[in-house]
């Protein structure tokens, strides 16, 4: 079984996921949902490069006199997502900027309002 | 050989040719190469259809890395099925595209449009042709990104709402699906889907293996669509341009769906994963509850596409349950509803875009007496509509049977009464445009309304011709969908 904290680490990423997931529905701010949608990826971030880590591994750079190494698998592949989280990110926002263009506001509640008028 | 390369060219080709749409920066030039490349692309994936009927699965590894290290691109029955929906629909849509998009898009954007949906179309083959966890959710943000620009091109300002809740959605579906990918990565050190499946019995009962399942089915529900998780489809496929909704709604859920059939039964194929945690009667459930709110919903909407699009929700609900059944029957019967279902709402879709482009509006009390003044376009929506209810000779017959046989097989009476009613329900949304279009008068104010340009009317008739074509004789896609059905619940012994 799990010991508290044993594996502190994925304690940090689950609460950091969920307080991520939480800003996201919770907030009716158009940038502070992207905000929340960002510390939700980050967590999952650090879940990836936390399963790379070997016990008394270093860095995967051949060198002498080294016999364990980190798994550097995870790593490429996280950065991959961050990419993909970047590109995000910044769609989002340039969609942000066009809403408020168009609407004069960033809040969803007000954006819902119009609409419905619409 | 080039012919060894066709797995890769079918992603490349595109890939290369959407910055260069955005070099050559004129519409009608990017508009040429990109219906020529998605010929190309039909034309591949029809060559890698007839490759793996007369020989089997193909494998492909990037770069001649050996998998499972190197990323490798695995095409069998299932994969070429998809492949030729995708680029069917893309070779269909881009023709049509023209005049659609320069009426409903800014023309000084045309270009990026067309790189747009060339990307779109990269990302779905991606995701269709990879045999790397990973790799797919690569392609599924390629897709999804592409997806949400395209959707924010119309001119109507909601479609800017629609993206970005769209984008919100489908980020966390995304993301919910790499945690899942890394949790077996954890467990299992593969990436590679069909390593996945050799690796997994061992393991099935690790709460880890059961948790990433679990990330991944919620995470690609979300991409597909599946009741409750569908709250972004009506507004992006009612306010995004009507070629891209055309594009969309025929491609995008469908692939989705295979990759939750590649989810299901290949990663987790060789343990009976829908018996063994019982995801079965969860997603059975989720699937009814669509059928049925998805077209009484539909029932009561005044934009046309959107009335299609929460229709397209039910129809999602019809794959996913024959997907469910777990049988050989209800799983062929799922897959041919993908193809089956893309040509009606393609079809469907595309109606609407000839009406938007000759009136200006999807709204059901601006289309009052239309079918007079657009016969053809009004008839193929006619057509397309007793498909969409499944009336005999249609390929919404086809597979609507499929569906009540599989549920027969199993003797679940109760759900194959719910299949009727529910297509039942689909009569009442099609009658109620049939009844404002054929027998009320036209608003005194409007001008005459013509007939929907040639240009868009081909490939609407085409699609609607092979709705029928297929639904008459339904034995070659019955027969594919069977024999991709059998390689997957084979995967289960």
């Amino acid at each position: 079984m799990m010991e508290f904290p044993g594996q502190l680490i994925y304690w940090i990423v689950v609460v950091m996921m969920m307080m991520g997931f939480y800003i996201v529905i919770a907030q009716g701010n158009f940038v502070k949902k992207i905000v929340g949608l960002n510390v939700f990826q980050v967590s999952v971030f650090l879940l990836y490069i936390t399963m790379g880590k070997v016990t008394g591994g270093t860095a995967p750079i051949l060198a002498d006199g080294i016999e364990i190494y980190s798994n550097p698998l995870p790593h490429v592949l996280i950065l991959t997502a961050i990419v993909v989280g970047v590109a995000t990110t910044s769609l989002g926002l340039a969609l942000v900027v066009r809403i408020n263009e168009e609407y004069g506001t960033i809040e969803d509640d007000d954006i819902l309002e119009q609409e419905s008028d619409a | 050989m080039i012919t060894d390369h066709l797995v890769v060219l079918q992603i490349i080709i595109p890939l290369m040719a959407a910055p260069l749409c955005v070099f050559i920066r004129n519409a009608n030039v990017t508009w040429a190469l990109a219906t020529v490349i998605s010929w190309i692309c039909l034309a591949i994936s029809i060559t890698l259809m007839q490759q793996v009927m007369a020989t089997g699965e193909i494998i492909y590894e990037l770069g001649g890395w050996a998998a499972p290290w190197g990323i490798e691109y695995r095409v069998d029955m299932l994969n070429a099925w998809v492949l030729v929906i995708v680029t069917s629909i893309g070779a269909v849509v881009t023709p049509y595209a023209k005049l659609s998009a320069e009426k409903e898009i800014d023309n000084d954007r045309l270009y990026i449009f067309y790189a747009m949906l060339l990307l779109c179309e990269t990302g779905l083959l991606g995701i269709t042709v990879t045999g790397d966890a990973f790799n797919l959710f690569v392609f599924l943000e390629i897709s999804a990104l592409s997806t949400y620009v395209l959707i924010s091109m119309g001119k109507d300002r909601r479609g800017l709402t629609a993206a970005y809740r769209y984008l919100i959605m489908g980020t966390l579906g995304a993301t919910f699906y790499i945690v899942g990918v890394g949790l077996l990565y954890m467990q299992t050190g593969s990436l590679n889907i069909a390593d996945l499946g050799n690796l997994i019995p061992d393991i099935a009962d690790n709460r880890t293996v059961q948790a990433a399942l679990a990330f991944m089915t919620v995470g690609l529900c979300v991409k597909l669509a599946l009741f409750p998780l569908h709250m972004w489809l009506p507004n992006a496929y009612a306010f995004a341009p009507s070629v891209v909704t055309v594009f969309l709604a025929a491609t995008a859920t469908k692939v989705a769906v295979y990759a939750l059939v590649r989810v299901i039964f290949t990663i987790f194929g060789g343990v009976d994963i829908l018996e063994a945690v019982q995801i079965s009667d969860v997603l059975i459930a989720m699937a009814i509850v669509a059928m049925f709110a998805g077209s009484a919903v539909a029932i009561y909407q005044t934009n046309i596409k959107r009335m299609l699009a929460y229709s397209s929700l039910a129809q999602i609900g019809y794959m996913i349950l024959g997907l469910s059944m777990n049988s050989v029957l209800g799983v062929s019967a799922g897959l041919v509803h993908l193809f089956n279902h893309a040509m009606i709402k393609g079809g469907l879709f595309m109606v609407m875009g000839c009406v938007v482009y000759r009136i200006g509006s999807a709204k059901l009390d601006d289309m009052a007496g239309l079918g007079k003044q657009m016969p053809v376009t009004m008839g193929a929506f006619v057509l397309g509509g007793l498909s969409l209810i499944g009336v005999p000779l249609t390929v919404g017959f086809v597979s609507k049977w499929a569906l009540l046989q599989a549920a027969l097989e199993k003797g679940w009476w109760p759900i194959a009464v719910l299949i009727v009613i529910s297509s039942l329900m689909a009569v009442i949304y099609i009658w109620r445009v049939i009844e404002v279009v054929y027998f009320q008068a036209a608003p005194a104010g409007r001008a005459a309304v013509k007939e929907a340009p040639l240009m868009m009317m081909i490939p609407m008739l085409t699609l609607i011709g092979a709705a029928y074509y297929f639904g008459i004789d339904g034995t070659t896609t019955m027969d594919i969908a069977g024999r991709a059905a059998e390689a997957l619940i084979g995967g289960l012994k």
